[in-house]
């Protein structure tokens, strides 16, 4: 009876891990919706298309505050661009290098080996001309907040007018999912903001769907990668450990 | 039997140094219990755990910077640009999850079994020194990547020290090499995380050396009698050993493969700020439970009514948190009862569940914001766990009728409310 109960609250202890959430935080956030996702589940890999669709997004629309700075011009051929696609792409950004022989630093266009160059030089420039707000680099954000691409979707779709009660604060606009609803990023992507150039319909939701898989794979480029290792490495271990299973009950038939 | 060889290169370096000798007697020939379940598959899995924490750790170190300005983007660069770097850094991270549920079950099992009494003392106190160890290095590898998490659970942590009355202070700054978590705080870090793990391979030496001195326990808890009652290491637990480790493996790699940040927290995939302070600073799940007990002291202890106060709140916090593991120290004179197995423990088996619960519920509790209700319910828990070890164990030792004891291992096994099992095991020779 004890050895079930002490079941049960392993057993209640293990959903409260899976919903990795806590109250406190819980009363802030909203909880985000489960939307669906190409990369989703054991054998979701990243539509390609998708990739590249979210990265127009990210280049005409978001690049204007926001970085990837772990992101070098030369991974976006993982987007399923050519060498002379990203060699084009990035001579268009200049890239400040050196010091020169003179001394002096210089720019010079870039090479698919330059990171994609942030908007801001520091945080201070970013807050300055932001009204004191600090666009964070988006690299990781499908990985450090809480329900990753799917809040990032949430988010893009959930602006709208404050509740009656509430009373925003000067340069504040109202998200039905961002942590205490009062974000200083303004509505920024509408029906129609981008005109794709493989011809699909850029509607806020296509937009939003498309820039969370970009942004997934900016957090986690290696994941098509690593599931497809992960079902070899447990169709292995599935017969590994099948054999085991037979040799021990081979090894033990004269003991039991 | 002992040990011999057609091979005239390894007599000769056997005559010498008898290391093929002694590999034949502890890891072939070593005279093992013959009814050893399940629950004893979590030692040998710690160990290879550690190994393989070793192993991708020292990779890692080989593309990791230790500074505050280049912690979290080598990480990065690993996941990214390191070949198959997504890999160690996944398996390294998720091993260290997996590596506490195995020794927690493995202490589980031994407090359950009774494995820590006479004459395993020793064995069993290595057994918390690794312990400590593991807890140390996994805090410190926590702070590497630099992350939020990493940052403020530092602080966090050692802060701690600070309660030490009149010297905590200095102690502190002595800890962080500074006067805040800075730069040279992660490089000690970095030092000692590369440097605990090969102590804990030392103490794993010590405690298989205790260990193989009377051999390993059974789910009895009784001594054997004679050699039917034992079986050569090799073949059988090698091959059990092997496939609990084909199981463990299908659920390390699953998390690995398909859900690798599922135990981490997201924080920590933003940079270390020392000036923004996330909205809930909370470990890593194995550390919850003690961290509830550290948090479960909200009182002052002093002197009734003359309002002196001798341990303050935060003092007896520590105290009670350093304390829920030096218990362990004391368990083997705690529990006097000289019936090993919890089986034949009827009062025993009851409590030991319930201190599950606590520890379960300690665990829920660590999570949970500093608030009412999670407080009291903390307190409730961390009265349970110490009562546990320090009144009931002792009382219990006295108090308890245990039911009577199989007269041998390989005899008729006594099983549930102590009916005689059908089952006659046949004697066994050692083939």
């Amino acid at each position: 009876m004890l050895k079930r109960l002490a079941a049960s609250a392993i057993a209640a202890a293990s959903i409260f891990v899976a919903a990795a959430d806590t109250p406190a935080e819980a009363a802030k956030a909203v909880p985000v919706p489960d939307y669906d996702f190409s990369f989703d589940g054991v054998f979701g890999t990243f539509d390609q298309m998708a990739k590249q669709r979210g990265f127009q997004v990210y280049r005409e629309v978001c690049a204007a505050c926001h970085g990837v700075r772990f992101i070098a011009f030369r991974n976006l051929m993982a987007l399923g661009y050519s060498e002379e696609e990203v060699k084009a792409l990035a001579a268009e950004y200049m890239v400040e290098d050196g010091p020169d022989e003179n001394g002096d630093m210089f720019t010079r266009p870039g090479i698919p080996a330059d990171r994609i160059p942030s908007p801001y030089r520091n945080e201070q420039e970013a807050r300055l001309l932001n009204n004191g707000a600090y666009p964070p680099d988006l690299s990781l954000m499908a990985k450090k907040r809480k329900g990753g691409p799917d809040y990032i979707k949430a988010l893009l779709v959930g602006y709208g007018e404050p509740p009656a009660d509430v009373e925003l604060m000067p340069g504040m606009y109202w998200n039905d999912y961002f942590p205490g609803h009062q974000i200083a990023m303004p509505e920024i992507l509408f029906d129609g903001s981008v005109t794709y150039a493989d011809g699909t319909e850029a509607t806020l939701e296509q937009m939003s769907l498309d820039l969370a898989t970009f942004l997934m794979w900016t957090a986690e480029p290696s994941m098509d990668q690593r599931k497809q290792t992960g079902i070899s490495v447990m169709l292995f271990l599935l017969v590994f450990t099948g054999l085991m299973y037979a040799v021990k009950r081979k090894v033990w038939a004269d003991i039991h | 039997m002992a040990f011999q060889s057609n091979n005239a290169l390894v007599r000769w370096i056997d005559h010498r140094l008898p290391i093929f000798t002694f590999m034949n007697a502890e890891l072939n020939e070593y005279p093992t219990p013959r009814n050893l379940s399940y629950m004893w598959n979590f030692g040998s899995l710690a160990g290879i755990v550690l190994v393989i924490m070793i192993a991708t750790g020292i990779l890692m170190a080989m593309q990791y910077t230790p500074h505050i300005d280049h912690a979290f983007d080598s990480v990065e660069r690993i996941m990214r640009d390191v070949n198959s770097g997504w890999l160690l850094r996944y398996v390294h991270m998720n091993g260290a999850h997996f590596f506490f549920i195995v020794v927690y079950l493995h202490i589980l099992r031994g407090l359950y079994y009774g494995s820590y009494k006479a004459p395993r003392e020793i064995l069993w106190m290595i057994g918390v020194v690794i312990l400590l160890l593991m807890m140390a290095t996994a805090f410190m590898g926590y702070v590497l990547p630099w992350g939020q998490m990493s940052f403020w659970g530092a602080t966090v942590i050692t802060n701690l020290f600070s309660a030490i009355p009149f010297i905590g202070p200095d102690i502190v700054v002595w800890l962080w090499g500074g006067f805040s978590v800075e730069n040279p705080t992660l490089n000690r870090f970095f030092a000692l995380h590369y440097l605990l793990p090969f102590v804990i391979v030392g103490m794993v030496f010590l405690h298989l050396w205790a260990l193989h001195r009377f051999g390993s326990n059974n789910p009895l808890g009784i001594d054997a009698k004679g050699p039917q009652d034992k079986i050569p290491f090799h073949p059988y637990y090698t091959t059990k050993d092997l496939f609990g480790l084909g199981v463990f493996l299908l659920v390390f790699c699953a998390v690995v493969f398909f859900a690798p940040n599922y135990m981490g927290h997201p924080e920590n995939y933003i940079q270390a700020n020392p000036l923004v302070t996330p909205p809930h600073i909370v470990p890593e799940w194995y550390f919850l439970p003690f961290y509830a007990i550290l948090r479960a002291i909200t009182f002052d202890i002093g002197i009734p009514f003359t309002g002196i106060v001798l341990i303050d709140a935060k003092l007896g916090g520590v105290i009670a948190m350093f304390g829920a593991i030096a218990v362990l120290f004391v368990l083997p004179w705690l529990d006097r009862s000289p019936v090993r197995s919890g089986r034949f423990r009827p009062v025993f088996k009851q409590f030991f569940w319930l201190l599950l619960v606590a520890l379960v519920v300690l665990g829920y509790m660590g999570a949970m914001p500093a608030e009412q209700p999670y407080v009291a319910i903390s307190q409730i828990a961390t009265a349970y766990y110490f009562a546990y070890f320090i009144v009931i164990l002792p009382l219990l030792s006295i108090l308890e009728r245990p039911k009577p004891l199989p007269a041998s291992i390989s005899e008729p096994v006594l099983k549930g409310g102590g009916s005689v099992a059908g089952a006659t095991a046949k004697p066994m020779e050692k083939p």
